[in-house]
């Protein structure tokens, strides 16, 4: 997980509550993309997810006595995220929490993989690209629901699998699925976009068989 | 065992994160080393996965954090502590 520092943030919520308020700000920081992310992709609406992040930084801090350190911090701070986009949702459409999680890890959608005889390898830098980043977003965003928050939890924010369990309220057997078949829907998706990407000469990768 | 690329595709997602045993592990990577198909798969899935993690990929929106971080002063002087 990126930048997770349990001492750190251990010591940070010590002196928060012993009245050095200001250490607030550091303590969140490593947190305000998780939570700006995983908000966006539940609200799917930029302004609403930057509301409902500011929202949900001043909750964890009026609640910064209740964390028990039995769950990361990160994760319980995107628990408060999670339940702060949900909620909006429900006042959004009257939809009840259990529709929202009603989409259910059946067969259905294709999960085979996109074949290519060949793959050149990427190169990070080609995201220096804006062309790039805009269809690996794109082919996340088009992903359905549950399979979106899998890829944004474990993939983008690096969570680990119980991390994920815990943040998502599923079990590790359902995250290990809907990981599984959220990476295969972006491999199908995305691959044959991104062949065009790799660099002309050198990189092969396909060919090592 | 001789495995097929079928039974490779259902676990090339726990073969990147390290999730596999190693009898099976030694299953898949001998697959490997044989068949191209799988080869870009793999290698294209693995691809993808780093790609998406990239934080150039899903950027703040421009003054994400400064207002954040003015809300939260407003807040730390109008409440109590925690």
């Amino acid at each position: 997980m990126k930048d997770a520092n349990p001492e750190f943030e251990a010591e940070c919520i010590r002196r928060i509550l012993g009245g050095e308020k200001d250490l607030f700000h550091e303590l969140i920081r490593p947190c305000e993309r998780g939570i700006y992310f995983l908000l966006l992709s539940l609200l799917k609406n930029e302004t609403e997810a930057e509301d409902a992040a500011q929202e949900t930084v001043i909750k964890v801090y009026l609640n910064l006595k209740n964390f028990r350190g039995d769950s990361q911090f990160r994760t319980w701070v995107l628990s408060i995220a999670r339940n702060e986009g949900l909620g909006r949702l429900r006042r959004q459409t009257n939809r009840r929490e259990d529709s929202l999680e009603a989409e259910t890890d059946d067969q259905n959608g294709d999960f085979t993989p996109a074949i290519l005889t060949s793959w050149r390898e990427i190169p990070t830098e080609a995201l220096e690209k804006k062309e790039l980043a805009a269809i690996v977003r794109a082919g996340i965003e088009s992903l359905p629901e549950i399979y979106r928050n899998i890829i944004f939890l474990r993939d983008i924010e690096e969570m680990d699998i119980r991390e994920t369990a815990v943040a998502l309220g599923i079990s590790e057997g359902a995250v290990k699925v809907r990981l599984h078949r959220a990476r295969a829907m972006l491999q199908r998706r995305l691959a044959p976009q991104l062949k065009g990407f790799a660099p002309k000469r050198k990189g092969w990768f396909g060919g090592r068989a | 065992m001789r495995i097929d690329c079928k039974h490779v595709w259902q676990y090339i997602s726990a073969y990147i994160d390290g999730d596999v045993d190693a009898a099976l592990r030694a299953d898949i990577d001998k697959h490997l080393e044989t068949c191209e198909i799988c080869s870009a798969v793999l290698d294209s899935t693995r691809n993808v996965v780093i790609l998406v993690a990239d934080d150039r990929v899903f950027e703040l929106p421009a003054g994400f954090s400064e207002r954040l971080h003015s809300r939260i002063d407003r807040e730390l002087e109008s409440a109590e502590s925690p």
